[in-house]
C-alpha cells in the first residue's frame, strides 16, 4: 500500500486513494477544504480549486515536485509522495485567491439566506478569505426561480460546483438538470425550468454548498441556529428513512439527510420524507444529532479553527517564514 | 526561397479538386504506407522526422502516437483538431481551403499508422464553408477508393467524418473537443486519464492539429530523416505561420524552422517589413496566448543572439525574456499600437471563451477584462496594474485546462514589458474608444 506524507504526517493508504481522502484519514487539521468534491457522487470534484495542494515530491520513483498545484480531490497518491497543504504559504496564498474568486460575484446576502449558518462558503470565507473585497464592479445577478413546488434556485448564489448536476445524473432517473451558457454567465438549469419531478430531487438541496438551492417548505421559517437537530427514522419504503429533523419546540421545521463530519450526506433521502412528513409523530426520534465541525451550529467550530490557525503559524515559524500580518503570509 | 512541403502547390489551378491533387502526386503516401509499410514503420518515420505538434504545445508527434493504448477488441480513434480559434491563427483554414486533400491524405496515412478505422475532423462552427470543402474532398476520396472498405485491396478500412462545432474556442482544447464530439457540453475533462488511454467514447484516441497531420504526408513520402534535415535542433521541418498585424504582407507563410525572426518580418519573401515605414513595437509570436515581446527581445534573445523561428529559440529566456512558438499566429504591432488596448481585446476574448468550470478562470477572466476596461474608460489608477498582476498570478497554474494560463500569460507579459504604458494611461485619464466591440457583446452582460 502506498505511503504518503501530508504536512509532515505519514499515512499508508489503499491504492487509488486521493490526496484529499488520505488527508481526511489523518484528520481535519490537514484536510483541505472542499467546495465541489462529494465522496458520494462519482466524478465530482476538480472544479472549485479550493482543495489545491502542493506536491513537493511526486513519488519514491519520480521524486520531482509537480510543476503546478494540484486538486487534491482528483489526484491519486503515489508511494513516497510528499504533499504540503497548510505548511505551504504558496498553497494558502493560492487558496486565498480561489476564495476571493468564489466571492467576487457572490451576493453576500447572508442575512436573508436560508443557508446561513450551514454554508460552506461562509465557513471558507471565514477561514481563508480577506477582510476587504478588491472587486469594485457590479455583481452578476439572476432571477430567482422555483424548481417545482419544493425547491428554490437562487442562481446568483451558485458557485457552479456541479454537485447538483451530478446528483441529478446519478441518483434521479431522468436527467433534467444541467448547465447552460458558459463562463461567468453559466447557469444551472432544468432544461429549461422544468420542475424536477422525481422522488429524490430534494437531495440537490443537501449537496448544495451554498444557498443556491433551498427548501421552499423551510423558507424564512427560522435561522438554522435557532433550530435543534435530532436524528430520527421512519419506515419508509422509498429510502432508508434515516433523517435529521430540525425542531423548534415541538414543531418540525425542516427535514434533511444526515450529514457526516465532512458535511456530506450519509444516505440520500426521498422527497416524501423530506417535504411531507412534517409532524413529530411521523418519526421515531433517536436523540440529538452530532454536529460536524463544518457547522457554526456547533459551538466548538471556532475553537477548532483557532486551533488550526495556531498550528499553521507554528509550522510557518518553524519553516522560517516572517511574521504573518493579518491573514496574509509574507516570505522573509 | 525556403523549402515548402505543405503548401508548395497552393497556386496550382484546381488543386482543391481530386484530379489535380492526384496529378500533382497526391495520395502517394497512402499508397506507400498501405502497400509497403507496417503501421509501426509509419510511426517510426514520424518519430525520426522529429515532427512536433503544430496545435500549440509542440509535443513530439511520434512519441504521442507511441503512447496510444492498443487493447484488443477496443476501437481506436484519430481526431483532427480543426477548431483553430486562437486569435491570430488562421493557417489551418488556409491549408484546408486551398488543398483539402492534403489533410484527407494525412488523415488516411495517420489513421493507418494508428490502426484507427474511424476518424474525425472536428472543425469550428465558423468554418462551415470549409467543412463543405472537406466533405466534397472526402466524397471524392471515397469515390476513388482511398476511403471505405479494403483500401487499395488491403484489409485496412477507414471511415472519415467531419463534425462541425458550435463555435467555441474551448472546444479546441483536446478533451473539450472530445466531449463536444460526443455531443456533450464542451467542458475540458479533468486529466488523467489522457486521451491516449481514454479518449473519444472512452477509447484510446490521438488528437492532432490539421498541420501536424498534413505534415505526415511529406514525412512518409520522403522519409523521416529527410524531413529532419530541415530546421534547427529539435525544431525540424517546415511550419505554417499566420502573419498579421502592421506588416506589409499579411498572410500564411510556410517557413523552414530556424530562419531568423528578423528575416521573417523584414524580408520580401515573407512579411515585407512594417507598413507605412513605421517602426516595430512588439510581437505576439505564437497566437494570442503567448507572451508579447518588445522589439529588442523578439529580434534578439537576452543573450544578444539573433532570435530564430524555432521552439527553442523563441522560448529562450523563459517567460522573463522569451515567449513561445505556439500555434504560429504571428502578430506584429507598430509603434502607434496601444499595448493596453490590445490586451483589453485579448482579455475580452478569454472572458468570453472561458467554459466556466473552474473558479479562477470563470471569475478571474471577467475581472481582468473589467479592470482593463477601466483603462479604456479613463478611470483606471496605478493600483489597478498591481491588482491585474495579482489576479493573473492567481489564475495561472490553478485551473483545469490551459485556457486559464492562456488568459493569464498575455496580461503578465504586457505588464512585464510595458508597465509604464499602463501607468501613463492611468495618469492621463484619457478615453480610448472601444465602443465598436460592444456591437459583438450584445448577448453578454455589459462590461
Ligand atoms: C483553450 C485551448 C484551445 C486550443 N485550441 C486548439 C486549436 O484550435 N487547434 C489545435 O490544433 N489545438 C488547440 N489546442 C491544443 C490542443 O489541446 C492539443 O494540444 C492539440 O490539438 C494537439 O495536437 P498537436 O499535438 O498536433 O499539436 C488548444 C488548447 C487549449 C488549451
Ligand atoms: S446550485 Fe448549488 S449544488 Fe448546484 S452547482 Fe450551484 S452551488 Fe453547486
Ligand atoms: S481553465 Fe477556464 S476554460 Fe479551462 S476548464 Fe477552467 S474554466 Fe474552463
Ligand atoms: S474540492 Fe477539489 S477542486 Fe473542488
Amino acid at each position: 500500500m502506498p505511503k504518503v506524507t501530508i504536512d509532515g504526517i505519514e499515512i499508508e493508504v489503499p491504492k487509488g486513494t486521493t490526496i484529499l481522502q488520505a488527508a481526511r484519514m489523518i484528520g481535519p487539521e490537514v484536510a483541505p477544504p472542499t467546495m465541489c468534491y462529494y465522496s458520494k457522487l462519482k466524478t465530482s470534484g476538480g472544479y472549485c480549486r479550493t482543495c489545491i495542494v502542493k506536491v513537493s515530491k511526486g513519488s519514491a520513483q519520480n521524486p520531482n515536485p509537480m510543476p503546478k498545484p494540484v486538486a487534491s480531490c482528483r489526484t491519486e497518491v503515489m508511494d513516497g509522495m510528499e504533499v504540503q497543504n497548510i505548511t505551504s504559504p504558496e498553497v494558502l496564498e493560492a487558496r486565498k485567491g480561489v476564495v476571493e474568486f468564489l466571492l467576487i460575484n457572490h451576493p453576500l446576502d447572508c442575512p436573508i439566506c436560508d443557508q446561513a449558518g450551514e454554508c460552506d462558503l461562509q465557513n471558507l470565507g471565514y477561514e481563508h478569505g480577506a477582510v476587504k473585497t478588491r472587486y469594485e464592479f457590479k455583481r452578476r445577478e439572476f432571477e430567482v426561480i422555483d424548481i417545482g413546488k419544493y425547491i428554490k434556485l437562487h442562481m446568483t448564489r451558485c458557485i457552479l460546483c456541479y454537485r447538483c448536476v451530478k446528483t441529478c445524473e446519478q441518483i434521479t432517473d431522468k436527467r433534467v438538470h444541467g448547465v447552460i451558457h458558459r463562463g461567468d454567465v453559466s447557469e444551472i438549469s432544468t432544461y429549461i425550468e422544468n420542475a424536477i419531478e422525481n422522488d429524490f430531487s430534494g437531495n440537490v438541496i443537501d449537496v448544495c454548498p451554498v444557498g443556491a438551492l433551498t427548501d421552499r417548505t423551510f423558507r424564512f421559517k427560522s435561522r438554522v441556529w435557532f433550530t435543534k437537530p435530532v436524528d430520527a427514522h421512519c419506515g419508509c419504503n422509498k429510502c432508508s428513512g434515516k433523517v435529521r429533523l430540525w425542531l423548534k419546540g415541538e414543531e418540525v421545521l425542516r427535514v434533511t439527510a444526515r450529514k457526516d463530519q465532512w458535511g456530506e450526506v450519509e444516505e440520500f433521502i426521498c422527497n416524501s420524507c423530506r417535504f411531507e412528513k412534517k409532524k413529530k409523530s411521523d418519526w421515531v426520534i433517536e436523540g440529538p444529532s452530532p454536529i460536524s465541525h463544518q457547522s457554526v451550529i456547533s459551538q466548538n467550530h471556532y475553537n477548532h479553527l483557532n486551533e488550526v490557525k495556531i498550528q499553521v503559524l507554528k509550522q510557518q515559524k518553524a519553516l522560517g517564514f516572517a511574521e504573518t500580518k493579518g491573514d496574509s503570509v509574507t516570505r522573509k | 526561397m525556403g523549402k515548402k512541403l505543405l503548401i508548395h502547390n497552393e497556386h496550382v489551378a484546381g488543386i482543391h479538386t481530386y484530379e489535380v491533387y492526384r496529378q500533382m502526386g497526391g495520395y502517394a503516401s497512402v499508397e506507400k504506407a498501405i502497400k509497403t509499410m507496417t503501421p509501426d514503420q509509419v510511426t517510426d518515420e514520424v518519430k525520426k522526422s522529429g515532427l512536433r505538434g503544430r496545435g500549440g504545445a509542440g509535443f513530439p508527434t511520434g512519441l504521442k502516437w507511441s503512447f496510444l493504448a492498443k487493447p484488443e477488441g477496443v476501437p481506436r480513434y484519430l481526431v483532427c483538431n480543426a477548431d483553430e480559434s486562437e486569435p491570430g491563427t488562421f493557417k489551418d483554414r488556409y491549408l484546408m481551403e486551398k488543398i483539402p486533400h492534403a489533410l484527407i491524405e494525412g488523415m488516411i496515412t495517420s489513421s493507418y499508422a494508428l490502426g484507427a478505422n474511424t476518424s474525425y475532423i472536428y472543425i469550428r462552427g465558423e468554418y462551415f464553408y470549409v467543412a463543405r470543402i472537406l466533405e466534397t474532398a472526402i466524397q471524392e476520396a471515397y469515390t476513388n477508393g482511398w476511403l471505405g472498405k479494403n483500401i487499395l485491396g488491403s484489409n485496412y478500412s477507414l471511415d472519415l467524418y467531419v463534425q462541425v462545432g458550435a463555435g467555441a474556442y474551448i472546444c479546441g482544447e483536446e478533451t473539450a473537443l472530445l466531449e463536444s464530439l460526443e455531443g456533450k457540453r464542451g467542458n475540458p475533462r479533468i486529466k488523467p486519464p489522457f486521451p491516449a488511454v481514454a479518449g473519444l467514447y472512452g477509447a484510446p484516441t490521438v488528437v492532432n492539429n490539421v498541420e501536424t497531420i498534413a505534415a505526415v504526408v511529406p514525412i512518409v513520402n520522403n522519409g523521416g530523416e529527410e524531413y529532419a534535415k530541415i530546421g534547427v535542433g529539435k525544431s525540424t521541418g517546415t511550419k505554417l505561420i499566420s502573419a498579421s498585424g502592421h506588416i506589409n504582407k499579411p498572410g500564411v507563410y510556410e517557413i523552414e524552422l530556424g530562419i531568423p525572426v528578423e528575416e521573417f518580418i523584414y524580408s520580401e519573401e515573407y512579411c515585407g517589413g512594417i507598413r507605412n515605414g513605421k517602426k516595430l513595437k512588439a510581437v505576439v509570436a505564437g497566437g494570442s496566448s503567448v507572451p508579447i515581446l518588445p522589439t529588442e527581445l523578439i529580434l534578439k534573445t537576452a543573450k544578444g543572439e539573433p532570435r530564430l523561428m524555432t521552439y527553442e529559440s523563441l522560448s529562450d529566456g523563459g517567460f522573463i525574456t522569451g515567449t513561445m512558438l505556439g500555434s504560429g499566429g504571428f502578430i506584429a504591432m507598430d509603434e502607434d499600437t496601444s499595448i493596453v488596448k490590445n490586451l483589453f481585446t485579448f482579455a475580452r476574448f478569454y472572458h468570453h471563451e472561458s467554459c466556466g468550470q473552474c473558479s479562477p478562470c470563470r471569475e478571474g477572466t471577467g475581472w481582468m477584462e473589467k479592470i482593463l476596461k477601466k483603462f479604456m474608460n479613463g478611470t483606471a489608477n496605478e493600483a489597478d496594474v498591481d491588482l491585474l498582476w495579482d489576479i493573473q498570478s492567481k489564475i495561472e497554474g490553478k485551473t483545469i485546462c490551459p485556457l486559464g494560463e492562456a488568459a493569464a500569460w498575455p496580461v503578465a507579459a504586457a505588464i512585464r514589458h510595458f508597465k509604464q504604458e499602463f501607468i501613463d494611461i492611468a495618469k492621463s485619464k484619457k478615453f480610448v474608444d472601444v465602443s465598436h466591440y460592444n456591437r459583438l457583446n450584445k448577448t453578454k452582460e455589459a462590461v
